[in-house]
């Protein structure tokens, strides 16, 4: 099974590298950007075909690894 | 004093520190290796040094944080033992959950490499003890992710037990946005967990501890610690 993982950053946490890539749009005339907030994808591949398992495997790595909470929100997509 | 300094891939700073805790505690450190279970028998001081462990994929310190070794310096800490964490170390306890917060790409967006003042806040504590309260050192920071942020609850609670050892300062000790060089709230450069063995720090008080450096301001900090375990001996 294909999953993706999308991680991003709580609203409130100052994101100085979207602010860059907000800017720099700007710079480039790329009209109508109110704002930029930079993320990060995971794709995952997930062994077997067992739905509900991969999501709690994937509800753990993104809790113990791919997100850090006290900053970071996640998302999990189970696409398969 | 014996001390060991932990070694994860990508950590670049760790023969300075060594060096450092020979120069001053006349003993060299034992160097542990990321993939070690545990630490030596009698271990007084862990060390985790600077560097880019892992080459800051993921988040700085993300990988170190749950490499095998820090389940030793996890229970280490738990036991009351003490860590100096800095630079990378810093980022590298506070993804391992030992410090709160998060330290976050310089509000400038640029890599810092240069000395800074810092306003020393306690005298109390066993890594500030070869300072005085209020003292300005000036050490070197290297970094591009040293911007302390934590939510307000955390900030309250850190100033209010007084766990912040080190601010970014004016050589003549005022916090000002101006000496604060890459936007850590409140000019936090330094703090210690609720039980005061763990301090974590962006700034290098090891490349200051001999003339050949130019300065010696980080001396007062491994001085301090030598001092604190010989008065448990």
């Amino acid at each position: 099974m294909k999953a993706r993982v999308t991680v991003t950053l709580k609203s409130g946490i100052l994101d100085p590298q979207g602010k860059a890539i907000e800017g720099a749009l700007k710079s480039l005339g790329v009209s109508g950007v109110a704002s930029v907030r930079q993320g990060k994808v995971f794709d995952i591949e997930i062994e077997g075909a067992d739905h509900a398992g991969a999501e709690t495997a994937l509800k753990s790595a993104a809790e113990k690894l791919l997100a850090n909470t006290v900053i970071e929100n996640y998302r999990i997509e189970v696409t398969g | 004093m014996k001390s060991a300094v932990i070694v994860f891939p990508g950590i670049n700073r760790e023969r300075d520190m060594a060096r450092a805790l020979k120069l001053i505690s006349g003993r060299a450190p034992a160097m542990l290796w990321h993939a070690d279970r545990e630490l030596p028998p009698g271990t007084d001081l862990v060390v985790i040094p600077g560097g880019f462990s892992y080459g800051d994929y993921l988040r700085c310190g993300a990988i170190a944080a749950r490499a095998p070794i820090m389940d030793a310096v996890r229970a280490f800490a738990q036991k009351g033992g003490l860590v100096l964490a800095v630079c990378n170390g810093f980022q590298i306890v506070c993804e391992a959950g030992l410090l709160p917060g998060v330290l976050m790409r310089n509000a400038q967006l640029r890599f810092i490499c240069r000395d800074v003042y810092l306003r020393v806040e306690r005298s109390d504590t066993p890594f500030t003890r070869g300072y005085n309260a209020g003292q300005v050192i000036r050490v070197p920071v290297a970094h591009g992710e040293g911007n302390y942020i934590a939510d307000g609850e955390t900030i309250a609670r850190l100033e209010g037990e007084g766990r912040v050892l080190f601010r970014y300062a004016s050589p003549d000790g005022m916090v000002d946005p101006n000496w604060n060089h890459n936007g850590a709230m409140n000019g936090i450069a330094g703090i210690i967990n609720d039980r005061g063995n763990v301090l974590g720090m962006m700034p290098h008080p090891e490349n200051h501890v001999e003339a050949a450096m130019g300065r010696t301001d980080g001396r007062g900090l491994f001085a301090g610690l030598v001092d604190h375990f010989k008065l448990a001996a």
